[in-house]
């Protein structure tokens, strides 16, 4: 198994490489994480242009009909340039809960502001209390009319500062941990009753906890069954987040094998030394088990395979760990200059760091794994 | 666990504990000591500690210690380290005093002495430089005797609060043509000599911890030169030996193990199976700490007995840092979400940071322990140390 790019693939691949080498070097980064926003409209609108933004939907809904490859593609190319703009968040997320789950009306009137870049999403799902129980659910909606009002905290939402639209998980009916009864909702992000705290996170980006009082929201999806809609988002979610970690895997072992090569101590390079060479070859090891994970799961999210959600686990913690100790050792191995804030090392680590928080860290999703092949 | 104590040393221990209950100042109970107090207030215990004659342990009765035994000296290491009081600068007390009161001339030592011990000098470590971190001995920073200076030139790097010092102890080659070790000399440089600037370098928990020194063409009175020209690596062997001895950091693990637990419990619903994974893990961490202070008592317990560990010391700064980097990480792990938030450097109290108070230092704290296997001589390097020095690998 190893994936053949097509020619459109390659395209696209080719162009955001392009796109990235010209307009992405880790200098303008910095620059993008330090501005007054902390992310840049102007590369939204670039990406909007090559039609990343359009990638992976379906030709019917306005998309190029990229679908998971193309999330694949592009996810990979960000994560070797550490792009911190919400495009997990807007076009993965809510994008594709909002075309797997919206009416006509809901896909007409918000697929195509995503796709051209006027508008950017995020979800939030997470709580204080919710960990990385999608089912966890405290924020409560009661029907008024033909709308919902819904009432209660989120946190920790990332891109929920940039944002215009979120969609939020609701409970409609039930107790706080059951599976049933969790809603979600369409909230206009300046709605009253919004209220947001700003900050930023480890890897550079802005995040808020948002506070919701009798906020109006739109109901996108059954009522009831949001938790369902919730693994199918995480599922796919899971597949970008490993292509991100997995280029910025890539990056880390080429910074480290070039350090190694010229860094002399001693009289010679460090890459001499056998303790070193064969740290560097576990590396290596570890890269090319998350890349072939990776393309394993990528492909399973385009032919919806039956144990997709057991293997985006399983890939969510194998990836997971791999960038664990591959991001140490790029640190280790750099000596001082990998905790500097200066070289860009640091930096994947903290990426790596965060994306093994969201949508659960490796040891929640290897003990998840183990469970749906006990309930199987 | 605990040493065997005699009478005597029992009552030294209740003396140590209730004055550090009495006495460490409340100010300096921040959320992270290491980087939210100024200099002023970092200084504050220190100058408590040398009110009461405590500030230098390790001193010789004669130049300002405390005149304590083996015993005394762990006893002392273990109570404030335990009541989490920020230990005094190691640069001045633990590093560059015994160098002076070991090897100086009398002169250095009633200028030195005192000034370190009341902390009215803060002194930084001027060793690693670009091009030498692990290799030390290759140091390029170039002194040059002219009539009674030494004009200095050079660069060096991850010097630790330099930001804060009066004074660096620096390595410099006196002589070019001796094989590395050889031309070595160590050198007192006041840092408001004119041509020393310090550049921050900002790490990646945001903090500002070390610097860039430059020296350029800096005059320094050759009394300032330590022993013999050309001897600075013995000196320098001397004070890495000392940096090493006390890094177990058992004191420090175990108060974050609790803080660990606590949150723990806060955190994760018993119910909830990553709780028992989370209790295997501490249980695993717990047991490296028990490991390792077994280790260090059976250690003490010899140093008694006048047996010096030598190299295997190396032992316990690998372990040391390597639990602490398990604790951190775990501790990043348990706040769950919480863990993609880090507060902001220069730290102000207007700076809003999400979630319960004992997860906000989690995340710095997680990306600062990186550094704890890298510095002070590498781990790679410590093993090399215990193969070589140890196993006669």
């Amino acid at each position: 198994m190893d994936i053949q790019f097509t020619e459109e693939q390659e395209l696209l691949r080719s162009s955001v490489q392009r796109l990235l080498r010209d307009q992405y070097a880790f200098e303008a980064r910095r620059k993008i994480v330090a501005s007054e926003e902390g992310f840049s409209r102007k590369q939204w609108a670039a990406f909007a242009e090559l039609g990343l933004l359009a990638a992976p939907f379906s030709e019917g809904a306005g998309g190029l009909g990229g679908g998971p490859l193309s999330t694949m593609i592009v996810m990979h190319e960000f994560g070797r340039r550490l792009v911190v703009e919400p495009y997990v968040e807007t076009v993965v997320l809510a994008g594709g809960l909002i075309e797997q789950l919206g009416t006509p009306e809901q896909q007409q009137s918000f697929l195509p502001e995503i796709i051209e870049g006027s508008k950017i999403w995020t979800l939030a799902w997470t709580e204080k209390a919710s960990r990385f129980d999608l089912a966890n659910v405290t924020t409560r909606a009661r029907r008024e009319g033909s709308d919902y009002v819904l009432t209660g905290a989120k946190t920790m939402v990332i891109a929920a500062p940039w944002a215009d639209y979120l969609i939020v998980s609701a409970r409609t009916s039930g107790e706080d941990r059951d599976r049933g009864g969790v809603s979600l909702f369409v909230v206009d992000r300046r709605a009253s009753g919004v209220d947001l705290q700003s900050f930023k996170t480890i890897d550079g980006r802005r995040a808020a906890e948002i506070s919701l009082r009798d906020v109006r929201g739109q109901l996108l999806g059954a009522e009831g069954e949001g938790v369902a809609a919730l693994e199918a988002c995480r599922d796919r979610a899971i597949g970008a987040l490993c292509a991100e970690a997995v280029g910025a895997i890539g990056e880390l072992n080429s910074a480290t094998l070039e350090y190694s090569k010229t860094r002399k101590q001693f009289g010679t390079t460090i890459g001499a030394f056998q303790v070193l060479q064969h740290r560097m070859v576990d590396m290596f090891i570890a890269h090319q088990e998350a890349l072939s994970l990776m393309q394993h799961l990528s492909l399973s999210l385009s032919t919806g395979d039956s144990a997709l959600s057991r293997l985006a686990s399983g890939a969510k913690s194998k990836i997971g760990y791999a960038g664990r100790f591959v991001a140490d050792q790029a640190v280790q191995l750099h000596g001082g200059m990998g905790m500097t804030d200066e070289l860009n090392v640091g930096h994947y680590f903290k990426r790596i760091s965060s994306i093994n928080i969201q949508f659960g860290d490796p040891a929640f999703h290897v003990l998840r794994y183990a469970q749906l092949d006990a309930a199987a | 666990m605990e040493l065997k104590l005699s009478p005597e040393d029992a009552a030294f221990r209740d003396e140590v504990r209730t004055f550090i209950a009495e006495s460490y100042p409340p100010e300096m109970r921040v959320p992270n000591p290491e980087t939210d107090l100024t200099k002023e207030q970092s200084l504050l215990w220190h100058r408590i500690l040398h009110k009461k004659g405590w500030i230098a342990p390790l001193w010789p009765k004669e130049y300002g210690g405390p005149g304590w035994s083996v015993t005394q000296r762990f006893i002392f290491e273990q109570e404030t380290s335990r009541a989490g009081t920020l230990p005094p600068l190691a640069f001045s007390v633990t590093m560059v005093g015994p160098v002076i009161y070991t090897f100086g001339n009398e002169a250095q030592k009633k200028k030195f002495l005192p000034r370190i011990l009341s902390g009215e000098d803060w002194w930084c470590q001027g060793y690693s430089e670009p091009g030498s971190g692990s290799d030390l001995a290759t140091v390029r920073t170039k002194a040059v005797r002219e009539g009674d200076h030494y004009i200095v030139n050079g660069h060096k790097t991850w010097t630790t609060l330099a930001q804060h010092a009066d004074w660096i102890f620096c390595l410099v080659r006196t002589d070019p043509s001796a094989k590395p070790q050889s031309g070595i000399s160590f050198l007192l440089i006041d840092m408001k000599s004119p041509g020393v600037t310090v550049r921050p370098i900002i790490t990646i928990d945001g903090s500002h911890e070390v610097n860039d020194v430059f020296l350029e063409n800096v005059r320094v009175p050759v009394e300032n030169l330590v022993g013999e020209e050309n001897k600075g690596w013995t000196y320098a062997k001397f004070l890495l030996g000392n940096e090493r001895t006390s890094m177990a950091g058992i004191g420090r693990s175990t108060r974050y193990i609790n803080k660990l637990k606590q949150i723990v419990k806060a955190e994760i619903p018993a119910d909830d199976p990553a709780h028992l994974e989370f209790l295997r893990d501490i249980a695993r961490i717990e047991l490296d700490v028990l490991a390792l202070e077994a280790t260090e008592l059976r250690v003490v317990a010899q140093m008694a007995r006048g047996i010096d560990p030598g190299p295997a010391a190396s032992l316990f700064k690998i372990r040391g840092t390597e639990i602490f980097q398990d604790i951190t990480e775990l501790t990043h792990r348990a706040i769950g979400n919480y863990g993609l938030a880090i507060r902001e450097h220069p730290v102000s109290a207007n700076r809003f940071m999400p979630g319960p108070d004992y997860g906000h230092t989690a995340s710095e704290k997680y990306l600062n322990a990186r550094k704890l296997s890298i510095y002070g001589g590498s781990n790679e390097i410590q093993r090399n140390i215990i193969a070589k020095a140890v196993l006669g690998l």
